[in-house]
């Protein structure tokens, strides 16, 4: 449905990924300027490079510094999530997979709020949500190993690592509504703000983007691979691709970043799944200008969520996977119509 | 070209093909012949390497296809697939150029090259005019000429095709089986097929390999496999042939529809 390609991709793709780092590195700015005391445009140079110095003295370098931690934990929460969607939708050769359809977030979910309703502290919230993620993940890979071999067609509902992945998640959600049913009162909140995904006090750390350079990484290694897996399905084999190895790759690496984004930041929703999508449809199927394309299209798209999460009805803060499900939904319903007219 | 030593299929229990010992010469043109469920399909995977051997082995150049590397192997054979599904919104262009993909080694973007070989392809199968179209708006026989597109485009010297004639209309038929008659003729390519087309594959093969469904196998030339008698037994029809103008013509009897 994308425009019929005037000039090679290979032209545009320099345009179109610069183009996104600006809006990416925008949208950062946007979000550090934004919020209860707005920092002035005209003020932003040199509180920028007060921060980047690590002495911020004025008022604006302080909220600057302030907010830049969260929308960084932001953009890369969103990047990680797009990347891990372009992945699972290539695996899957289906379009409409995300990162959570195999359950790997249902997992994350039921160790955080196992670990929320023990009154554990943060870390310890993160590390059980990190040890769901890496349970499912490995009880997939054991009932679902024979999809991960070239040979076998993985599209069309009969793939048994969807079939798989979906019982497994509703097992998971149902163990998620009875720790919600017998949770007391107090904690409720917090447990429903890590469903719905919050960025609220998730902290920078290095951890995600080592997560997401490393994904990010593999993926433009394998994107003409990709490319031709998700076009010849099991018979890329005959055009050199080593399917299996390939198929195990994607599942461990977008396993691996959906974990590490709803470790840091909750179970956000849609990121992974709309932005795919925009992006194919803006820029065509392509996987090597979709990747990139994706990472910061996802990042720059959270990092404004955010900003608008806590702002809008400030100074409530909303969880921002609530506005990601509201800008979300009608923008998939818009581009679906769109795509069967 | 290709061999198969002592080679056994078996699917659901049921044994398909039992000790076949075959050789394709380059320059030869074979068709493969049998009913529904004979184990068509099966072998060619088997010969592309999709599928193990339930016992016995192929050989291409000399060489079993578990000690080729997958991408050398990609430059020697290519293979079409019986039917295919598209779930993503590539270009024409982009599907037939992703047949180049053994060519390119660790660069990230095809040349203009690949660009040229694409385009030739597209052309010789008279799809030029679709190159800019999402392949999921194609009706069945031109996405099925866009897939033989990408065959020719991947230049190698076997090609394995399952069905090439699936959803062709008449023309495009005669016209796709004349281009590989052809590509074995004069470029002294190899050609492995399947079709229902008997007057068609008995125009354009050299050689045929017919497989009964139960283990039983006839592999010759086409004067010697393609007689009415032995085609009769292995389709499980009564067949007659009549000669007519320097053809064969195979006519199935008609049941009495009375």
């Amino acid at each position: 449905m994308h425009p019929a390609p005037s000039l090679p991709l290979r032209r545009r793709a320099v345009p179109i990924v610069g183009a996104l780092l600006l809006a990416a590195i925008a949208s950062l700015l946007v979000a550090g300027m934004t919020g209860s005391i707005a920092v002035a445009p005209s003020e932003l140079p040199a509180a920028l490079g007060q921060v980047l110095r690590g002495r911020p003295d004025s008022l604006a370098a302080t909220l600057l510094e302030l907010r830049a931690g969260r929308a960084l934990t932001a953009f890369v929460t969103g990047g990680a999530l797009a990347l891990a969607g372009v992945m699972m939708q290539a695996l899957l050769r289906n379009p409409l997979a995300d990162p959570y359809v195999l359950g790997i977030s249902a997992g994350a979910s039921v160790g955080a709020l196992l670990a929320l309703l023990l009154m554990c502290a943060a870390a310890t919230v993160d590390a059980a949500a990190l040890a769901g993620a890496v349970a499912v993940s490995m009880l997939l890979y054991f009932f679902a190993r024979r999809d991960m071999r070239g040979g076998v067609a993985l599209d069309g509902g009969a793939s048994m690592l969807l079939l798989t992945g979906v019982i497994l998640s509703s097992g998971c959600m149902a163990m998620v509504t009875l720790m919600l049913s017998i949770a007391p009162e107090g904690r409720l909140r917090s447990m429903v703000f890590w469903m719905i995904g919050d960025l609220a006090g998730a902290p920078l750390r290095p951890m995600p983007w080592i997560v997401l350079g490393a994904g990010l990484l593999y993926a433009l290694r394998s994107a003409r691979a990709m490319n031709v897996v998700a076009l010849h399905a099991d018979a890329a084999a005959t055009l050199g691709i080593r399917v299996g190895a390939l198929r195990k790759g994607l599942f461990f690496v977008s396993g691996v970043l959906t974990a590490s984004a709803v470790t840091s930041a909750g179970s956000i929703g849609f990121v992974g799944l709309i932005i795919p999508h925009a992006c194919r449809f803006a820029f065509g199927p392509d996987h090597r200008v979709l990747i990139p394309a994706a990472v910061l299209g996802g990042g720059g798209f959270l990092v404004l969520c955010d900003t608008l999460a806590r702002t809008v009805v400030a100074p409530t803060q909303l969880p921002v996977g609530a506005i990601t499900a509201l800008i979300g939904a009608p923008v998939f319903l818009y581009q679906l119509h769109r795509l069967r007219k | 070209m290709i061999r198969t030593r002592q080679l056994a299929l078996a699917a659901g229990g049921r044994t398909l093909v039992q000790g076949l010992d075959w050789q394709v010469e380059a320059g030869e043109c074979w068709s493969i012949i049998g009913r529904n469920g004979a184990g068509k399909s099966t072998l060619m995977r088997t010969l592309a390497g999709l599928r193990a051997p339930d016992a016995g082995s192929v050989e291409i150049d000399g060489r079993p296809l578990p000690g080729w590397p997958l991408e050398d192997l990609a430059r020697r054979r290519a293979y079409l697939a019986q039917s295919r599904s598209d779930a993503f919104a590539y270009s024409v262009i982009e599907t037939v150029l992703s047949a180049r993909h053994p060519y390119h080694g660790r660069r990230y973007w095809e040349g203009s090259d690949d660009h040229a070989a694409a385009m030739a392809a597209l052309t010789a199968m008279e799809a030029a005019h679709l190159a800019a179209r999402d392949v999921r708006t194609l009706s069945g026989g031109e996405r099925q000429r866009v897939a033989i597109a990408a065959l020719l485009a991947q230049d190698t010297p076997l090609l394995l095709l399952d069905e090439p004639a699936n959803a062709l209309d008449l023309a495009h038929q005669v016209q796709v089986m004349g281009l590989l008659a052809r590509l074995c003729r004069e470029q002294d390519k190899t050609v492995v097929m399947i079709g229902h087309d008997l007057t068609l594959a008995h125009a354009i093969s050299t050689h045929a390999l017919l497989l009964m469904g139960d283990g039983r196998w006839h592999a010759g030339a086409v004067h010697d496999a393609m007689q009415a008698t032995l085609l009769s037994d292995y389709l499980g029809h009564p067949i007659e042939t009549i000669d007519h103008g320097g053809r064969r013509i195979f006519i199935p009897l008609e049941a009495n529809h009375d």
